[in-house]
């Protein structure tokens, strides 16, 4: 068994960092909190790449098969015999897997960030935010009970709150956060309402018990919870698909993805940290460690995930392909891959050959955590050389920034999937995994990999070729010149997730995770590869072929797509959909009724105690004459009137 | 020559007591209203005493009673008439219709 003191300690110290930072830093450490908070996130990151090393190596596997280790259990509040919320730590090869995600990305950003906040206003105060998020994410992967998770993943939401609003003072910043709050905040509820469905049939809010009961159609809970049927659907259906809405709300998928691309408000290490690696994929999480329920008790409610990934990579990746913000493509792009690893896991099956898009989606996971931050912390850069989102004041940037211009090309190619780039080895094993089971979301996927390398490559043309650069354009004189690309502290977290973006393919990820914790062997099919890759290559030299010199190509072809680009360039009009439902149907319909009946009911009731007291008050006040004799008149009256009642009716 | 009986007693007592009690709705000075009371206690003395004397005669309670309301009728003039004093020196006047400052 592993030592449960450490691997508490990863979580831990990034929420010491938080209070230290929060509650001294602005009077102590207004120069030091960055490197504060990016050495206990080290000593995170040390402890977490520790465990996972132990973990796959030492003690985790038993008889070939990684177990499921509960080093840390703490009973917080116990409600019944079975039904208690835990404050444990659950070690498995998917926890384990996040932890090092999200040490090293979270280390990565405050590391970044010593750059690319210097000199703010309220620096420590980011610092403890940050310390706050990766505390939030490491306590919801390591949580051992579906309520814990449940605390951890509104943390997650609140700190994202607070790091998407960090520019306070700017009013889209503040628009944003409310809104991925409030639309967030809207998914948890079904996320709760399915916690207590489940929790109710299986009789225990315990990960490891809760899975074990509803996967075994011969206990109590299972059969409850199968019988049990509301508007034709079972129960365990209903409770997992509410579920999966709270983890799409987390992880945008569509419906629910509106929030994702103004969450861009926030500092960009910010969106690397909660945009791309992390948070976003708290969502796949949640539905990976509910897999084998998922799997093998409803294949309804895994089919509905499939589908809702694929849909969501579709559409982000045509979004994507207009958008001009650099933050924006990245976000829909985000959202895209995210879909990706839904897909994945709503086409696996539990155990063996058939787990294989569990495998795979984990996978894509790790190698995109990598990717998107790297592609980030670039697009962060740039954004810090340039002072500006938008494409057209970018162009020719490659002789200004060789590092970040080498290591965004890396990462394009990573998420392109060109080999032998991470992306290739995780896409590959998702597309192998969904041709095998679902045609249709097979070709959605092959489409939306085109796309990918279309639109990826379509940002690192115009931000760093496509002539004239902005020296030329301003005379000779750019006022990024006198910092250049940024030092040391922010090339150093590119260079070494460039590294991660190139290498971490050739990890043999199914050695390591799979539904079952039995190794899988993933064999590479080369004539399967050669379509995604040869769509990848086109995307990229039609890309290539618009982008890469100033010319009127694009403005062309947008104008023979002209409706369908407009529909993309506007996003769908999904959030247009949004606001007409809220502000027309929703505040028309209930809002303004319920005002009314508030107005006038609830306050007139209360108005007409009032009043009442009032009136009643105004008529009696003369009794309280101040005269003495007419006092003494009221108490002899009321004596007489007693002593009558004593003689003649109480007998 | 008649003895008087309980009744006769009771009858003094009652018309004494309501004697004292028109005399303290009507009176508007104060120091007349004292008197009143006075007069509706001493009402309530001898009932206490007709009673002792015609049904408990053995005993000793109203007696005591009496001796009791006297020492406190007593106590309760002297801070009566302290008070009178009192509103006479802040009001200039012992007149019951002066003393209406304390109303809605």
């Amino acid at each position: 068994m592993p030592n449960a003191t450490y691997i508490a300690l990863i979580p831990l110290l990034p929420l010491a960092g938080f209070l230290m930072l929060g509650i001294f830093g602005r009077k102590y450490f207004k120069n030091t909190s960055g490197v504060i908070g990016a050495a206990l996130l080290l000593i995170s990151t040390v402890l977490a790449l520790y465990t996972a090393y132990g973990y796959f190596f030492e003690y985790g596997k038993v008889d070939g098969v990684y177990q499921k280790l509960v080093p840390l259990k703490y009973t917080w509040l116990q409600f019944s015999e079975n039904v208690s919320i835990d404050m444990g730590i659950i070690i498995d090869p998917v926890s384990v897997m996040m932890l090092v995600v999200v040490t090293f990305v979270s280390l990565m950003v405050h590391i970044y960030s010593l750059g690319y906040m210097k000199g703010d206003e309220r620096f420590p105060t980011y610092y403890a935010f940050l310390g706050l998020f990766t505390f939030s994410m490491l306590g919801l992967v390591v949580s051992s009970n579906i309520f814990q998770i449940y605390i951890f993943w509104e943390l997650v939401g609140v700190s994202s709150f607070l790091l998407i609003g960090y520019y306070y003072d700017k009013p889209s910043a503040v628009a944003a956060c409310k809104k991925a709050f409030i639309v967030t905040r809207f998914a948890d509820v079904g996320f709760l309402i399915g916690i207590l469905i489940l929790a109710f049939h299986s009789g225990t809010l315990d990960f490891n018990t809760l899975i074990t009961t509803l996967t075994s159609p011969e206990t109590e809970g299972y059969k409850s919870a199968a019988a049990a049927s509301f508007m034709g659907v079972s129960a365990l259906t209903w409770g997992l698909a509410l579920v999966f809405v709270g983890g799409a709300g987390k992880s945008a998928m569509f419906p629910l993805h509106i929030w994702l691309p103004d969450a861009m408000e926030g500092p960009t290490p910010v969106s690397a940290l909660i945009h791309a690696a992390t948070m976003v994929v708290a969502g796949v999480f949640l539905v990976a460690r509910l897999f084998p329920v998922f799997a093998i008790s409803s294949p309804n409610a895994l089919t509905m995930v499939g589908y809702v990934g694929a849909i969501s990579a579709l559409i982000a990746a045509i979004i994507a392909c207009t958008q001009t913000d650099i933050k924006r493509v990245l976000a829909y792009s985000t959202m895209s891959q995210i879909g990706y690893m839904m897909f994945a896991l709503g086409v696996s099956k539990y155990g063996g050959e058939e787990g294989l898009g569990y495998t795979a989606s984990m996978f894509h996971l790790f190698t995109h955590a990598m990717f998107k931050a790297l592609l980030f912390l670039g697009a962060g850069a740039v954004i810090h050389y340039i002072h500006s989102n938008e494409m057209k004041d970018m162009g020719g940037l490659r002789k200004y920034l060789p590092v970040t211009h080498i290591t965004f090309l890396i990462a394009c190619l990573a998420i392109a999937g060109v080999p032998p780039f991470a992306g290739f080895f995780s896409k590959e094993e998702i597309l192998l995994a969904a041709y095998e089971h679902n045609t249709a979301i097979y070709w959605i996927a092959l489409i939306t990999s085109g796309l990918t390398a279309f639109y990826m490559f379509r940002l690192y043309f115009n931000i760093f070729w496509n002539a004239p650069s902005p020296l030329e354009r301003a005379g000779g004189e750019v006022h990024g010149e006198h910092h250049g690309e940024g030092g040391f502290v922010m090339m150093m977290p590119l260079v070494l997730l460039a590294v991660g973006a190139a290498g971490a393919g050739f990890i043999p990820f199914g050695h390591f995770i799979s539904s079952d914790g039995k190794q899988l062997n993933t064999e590479f099919h080369l004539q399967f590869s050669i379509a995604p890759v040869a769509l990848g290559l086109a995307g990229i030299f039609i890309a290539m072929w618009m982008y890469k010199k100033q010319n009127n190509r694009p403005d062309k072809i947008a104008a023979s797509l002209s409706s369908l680009y407009k529909a993309a360039y506007h996003k769908f009009y999904i959030d247009e959909i949004y606001t007409f439902i809220t502000q027309k149907i929703i505040f028309n319909l209930i809002g303004r009724p319920a005002a009314w009946f508030d107005k006038n009911v609830v306050d007139g009731m209360i108005n007409a105690t009032g009043n009442g007291t009032k009136d009643i008050s105004e008529s009696i006040k003369g009794l309280q004459s101040g005269k003495v004799q007419s006092y003494a008149i009221y108490f002899l009256a009321g004596v007489i009137g007693l002593a009558l009642l004593f003689i003649y009716w109480w007998t | 020559m008649m003895q008087p009986g309980l009744y006769h007693l009771l009858f003094i007592s009652t018309a004494l007591f309501f004697i004292g009690v028109y005399g303290f709705f009507t009176r508007r000075n104060l120091v007349t209203m004292l008197m009143s009371v006075e007069l509706i206690l001493n009402s309530v003395n001898l009932n206490f005493i007709a009673f002792n004397k015609y049904l408990w005669y053995d005993k000793m309670d109203g007696l005591f009673f009496t001796i009791f309301i006297i020492a406190i009728a007593a106590a309760e003039a002297a801070v009566a008439i302290a008070i009178i004093i009192n509103l006479y020196r802040s009001h200039q006047s012992i007149d019951v219709e002066n003393t209406e400052d304390l109303r809605y």
